[in-house]
């Protein structure tokens, strides 16, 4: 009985802590549409900056309460302001690719900065009052745990109080339940994602505060969290406060109860070996759980949006570029030195496996996180049946990611859009800790994968295989454009386009789905395969799904529906890595430069070109005097107009229009909604009337 | 022409305003234009535009031509809130309200305008006692008439400079849909102008001074309501509503 009292007290208190950094992810969430997958890596930034001011030995050592204002009260928000206004306020109606990829972005990018920042080494971080505490129900409990309780409660009242008794929680609320009428009542919604960016990002601050004495300062553990969070908030369907606490308790309690009762279950009280990895994975296994036995809800932000028309190179056109691609390698094989020659093949062997989402997420617009697992998939295979390469291991690695990307996509059928990739990323951080650390598998040391051998041609030196790479990459590629142009591809682009629509066609999305699914596991596998050839041995962290992350990154920055974008990101990654090799200080560059490439995208959610050349347009119509009348009336009554000395229906002068603009205070505020043509249209619109 | 926006500038004045969704254009040119204190009927039917024209106005959609003025000014790409924040008090089609609020928050929502909480409040219950008694009550779970009359209480309490109405007697029974277009003939009186659209034009013509018939993406005929009802009875809308 002590003990159960004892695990369930301490369960309260790590539910305290999933619910603080899960109640900003709802409120993010709920008021901007964006659900932000670096909520737990800015918690993370919270930790070490408050480590920085309060216990680093070479810092100034703050006191505990003022470090906590400045973290919680002045640094946190400022920090969620600056990324709602920089990145998410323009994300309003782009693709859900695009808008995971943003948020994801700026996690791969803080990882990358903290790495930098501050070099694993130990660091002290003890909770609140050290390890002093009290005795209550024959427990003892430290004063840590108990105020991490009561900042739980506090929490949950002082969220009841601003969203139910303040104008600005009440606008929060109205903004979810329809954002044009809070618009139309003239509450901005804009300011009131602001707000709650800011709350939301010193929650994420709190909670990483909170857990940074329990399982110590680390990173990537740190990051993780966002994981609880997303378990805990996914049983409010991310929009529920209470039914969030709930979720926290419930996995708050069962982290506790299950390292504790579950080894019960087995003859000599202890996990077999293979379960070794079950308590990490609690909360991914709930996440898991929860998204599938949830009501699918209707999906927010996940709009259509019209994409770009891309041309499809033909059959000819497409064998030509694959021609052209190892010609270069050839010659490259023989220009570039070992080192860099290895860099560039490992953006060849990304490349491929970039080009596994190619045809998931950019045809048929299902969003993965679990690309980079599947590689794994593919290399355990490979090492298994294909140590000494024969190429029955490429066929085993193809063979076996194809069957478990099937397998992951059959429970994830009736999921879409966000919840989709949520369950991805479970089943990626699942395989991270039960499935890569087995005995069988990688284990805790490396193990040997061989280089692809035909018999006749060995691929076993450096530069041969480095052809082999680009060759293998063509060959996808060009698998992967003649599936766009051929029925299939034409399925892939009606789902992405239509679900309902197809549905109502008589289109088996259930058969589409599982196709595109193996079919890019399939790729990731072989991508995976080589990818292990080329780095002769991998070990349990070398598939983490954190490292995946620039993978997704880079392929959506060459163009995620395009079968050469995933080269133009593959070697970008091998810059990044050339880079990194040569300046060591940078180290982290391979997370620090896809998280920017995530953060510019959030800036232009059309892509870079779109975007140039409206600014363009822009500034030739200023140029000419021709700027937009883009400007409400000053509150107060426009009735009161604007003096007599306008004649109503003139057309008025660029340089009254100008000053109208100025005097109202806004410059370009829609530069971007309205084309840069329609301005002469303004001029001479109301001249007949003059 | 209004017969009585002459001198003075019109409050709210489209010309030429084009709007697409999409690369789909809706409005093909649209004048129109609301003078001071003038009620102004818009009518048509299905799919005819008008409530694009009012989300134009309102600044919910961008225009691709054209421009949209108040009382002068040039206000082409405004954003709704600062458009509402000035005096322009649109209320959507469908109910205007906020269902998950309860009443009293959903009039707290209309503080934004600018005006103070207790009087928002005490204008709306003297007008309608029945939200008065079901100010905690959530919005949503109210009576369709019910959840009209509080959207109309923004209309009645935030003194707008200009009121869109947006199809106010939709799925609503006759008695209430009179009631309701008391309310606008009384905010009317105080000298507010009204843009109010409707597809049946039996009760509005009653309240406004000014109709116009629109086809199509376009206003084709500017009148009295006598001469729009005439108009109306032989045309395409069989006799209206
Ligand atoms: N959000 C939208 N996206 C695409 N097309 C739209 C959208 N809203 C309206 N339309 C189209 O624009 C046209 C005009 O619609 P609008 O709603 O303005 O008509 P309306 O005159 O208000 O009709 P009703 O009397 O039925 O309300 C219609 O053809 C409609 O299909
Ligand atoms: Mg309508």
């Amino acid at each position: 009985m002590d003990e159960f009292i004892r695990l369930t007290i301490f369960g309260l208190v790590s539910a305290s802590i999933y619910f603080v950094a899960a109640s900003g992810l709802v409120l993010t969430y709920t008021t901007s549409g964006i659900f932000n997958f670096a909520h737990g890596a800015t918690g993370m930034m919270a930790a070490f900056v408050y480590w920085e001011l309060r216990f680093n030995p070479d810092g100034p050592q703050l006191p505990t309460l003022v470090a906590l204002v400045v973290v919680l009260g002045v640094l946190a928000p400022l920090f969620g302001m600056v990324v709602e206004r920089v990145l998410i306020r323009n994300l309003q109606g782009a693709s859900l690719a695009t808008t995971l990829v943003v948020t994801v972005g700026l996690l791969a990018g803080l990882i990358g900065l903290a790495q930098t920042i501050w070099p694993p080494e130990q660091r002290r971080f003890p909770g609140f009052f050290g390890d002093s505490g009290f005795e209550f129900l024959n427990t003892f409990i430290r004063w840590s745990q108990a105020i991490t309780i009561l900042i739980a409660i506090g929490v949950v009242i002082a969220l009841r109080l601003l969203l139910y008794n303040t104008r600005a929680g009440v606008a929060m609320r109205a903004v979810v339940d329809n954002r044009d009428l809070a618009a139309l009542n003239g509450a901005p919604p804009s300011r009131v994602s602001s707000m709650s960016w800011a709350m939301g990002s010193s929650l994420a601050a709190l909670g990483g505060i909170l857990l940074a004495p329990v399982i110590s300062l680390e990173i990537i553990a740190l990051t993780l969290l966002v994981v609880n969070a997303y378990s805990a908030a996914m049983v409010g369907r991310l929009k529920s406060l209470p039914l969030t606490l709930l979720g926290a308790v419930i996995l708050g309690l069962l982290t506790q109860y299950e390292p504790s009762y579950l080894p019960r279950v087995f003859s000599d009280d202890r996990l077999p070996d293979w379960l070794t990895g079950l308590n990490v994975s609690v909360p991914v296994i709930m996440l898991f759980v929860v998204l599938l036995i949830l009501p699918a809800a209707p999906l927010r932000g996940a709009r259509l949006r019209k994409s770009a028309r891309i041309r499809v190179p033909g059959l000819r056109t497409s064998i030509v570029g694959g021609g052209l691609l190892v010609a270069a390698a050839l010659v490259a094989s023989g220009l570039l030195g070992d080192q860099d020659l290895r860099r560039v093949g490992e953006g060849l062997a990304l490349g491929i496996i970039m080009l596994s989402l190619v045809p998931l997420t950019g045809y048929a617009g299902q969003v993965s996180l679990c690309q980079f697992m599947l590689a794994g998939v593919g290399a355990f295979a490979m090492a298994k049946v294909g140590e000494t390469g024969s190429p029955l291991g490429l066929l085993a690695a193809v063979a076996l990611a194809a069957a478990v990307g099937a397998i992951i996509a059959l429970p994830a059928l009736r999921l879409q859009g966000l919840y989709l990739a949520l369950s991805t990323l479970a089943v990626a951080v699942l395989a991270d800790n039960m499935f890569f650390p087995q005995r069988e598998v990688f284990f805790s040391g490396t193990i040997p994968i061989g280089r692809l051998d035909l018999g006749f041609v060995d691929f076993s030196s450096d530069s041969a295989y480095f052809v082999l790479l680009a060759i293998a990459y063509a060959l996808v590629a060009i698998l992967v454009l003649s599936v766009r142009r051929g029925e299939l591809g034409r399925r892939l682009l009606a789902m992405r386009d239509s679900p309902a629509a197809c549905a109502t066609l008589g289109l088996d999305l259930t058969r589409t789905k599982l196709t595109v699914f193996a079919l890019s596991a399939a790729i990731a596998g072989l991508g995976g395969a080589l990818y292990g050839g080329l780095k002769v041995t991998v070990g349990p962290t070398d598939f983490q799904m954190v490292l995946g992350l620039p993978i997704l990154l880079l392929a959506v920055l060459g163009g995620i529906a395009t079968a050469s974008g995933a080269l133009v990101g593959g070697l970008f990654f091998s810059l990044l890595l050339i880079i990194s090799d040569e300046v060591s200080a940078l180290d982290w560059l391979v997370f620090i430069g896809p998280g920017l490439v995530g953060v510019t995208l959030g800036r232009n959610p059309d892509g870079l070109v779109p975007t140039v050349s409206a600014r363009l347009h822009g500034l030739r119509d200023r140029l000419r005097g021709r700027a937009e009348p883009s400007a409400a009336p000053s509150p107060r009554r426009i009735l009161d107009g604007l003096g007599p000395d306008v004649p109503v229906g003139a057309p008025l002068a660029p340089e009254q229009l100008r000053a109208l603009d100025d005097a109202l205070g806004i410059g370009a505020v829609d530069g971007g909604r309205q084309g840069a043509g329609e301005a002469k249209e303004v001029g001479s619109g109301a001249a007949p009337r003059g | 022409m209004p017969p009585d926006g002459a001198g003075a500038a019109p409050v709210l004045e489209l010309s030429g305003v084009r709007a697409a969704y999409g690369r789909i254009e809706v409005l093909h040119g649209v004048d129109l234009a609301v003078g001071a204190g003038q009620v102004f009927a818009l009518l048509g039917p299905n799919g005819a535009g008008k409530s694009t024209t009012l989300k134009v106005i309102s600044g919910q959609l961008p225009i691709t031509g054209g421009q949209v003025c108040l009382t002068g000014r040039v206000v082409n790409g405004a954003v709704p809130e600062r458009l509402a924040q000035a005096g322009v008090c649109t209320i959507p089609e469908g109910r205007g309200i906020f269902p998950s609020l309860t009443v009293r928050e959903n009039l707290q929502m209309m503080t934004f305008s600018g005006r103070p909480r207790s009087m928002i409040e005490e204008q709306a219950y003297a007008r309608f006692p029945r939200l008065r008694e079901r100010r905690r009550q959530v919005a949503g779970t109210m009576s369709g008439g019910e959840q009209q009359m509080l959207a109309m209480a923004r209309a009645l309490t935030t003194d707008p400079a200009l009121l869109l109405l947006d199809e106010l007697s939709m799925g609503l029974a006759p008695l209430i849909v009179d009631e309701l277009y008391e309310i606008v003939g009384q905010i009317a009186r105080e000298g507010i102008s009204i843009l109010v659209i409707e597809q049946f034009a039996a009760t509005v013509l009653a309240v406004a001074d000014v109709a116009g018939i629109m086809l199509q993406g376009r206003v084709v005929q500017v009148g009295t309501p006598d001469e729009m009802q005439t108009a109306l009875s032989g045309a395409y809308l069989g006799g209206g509503g």
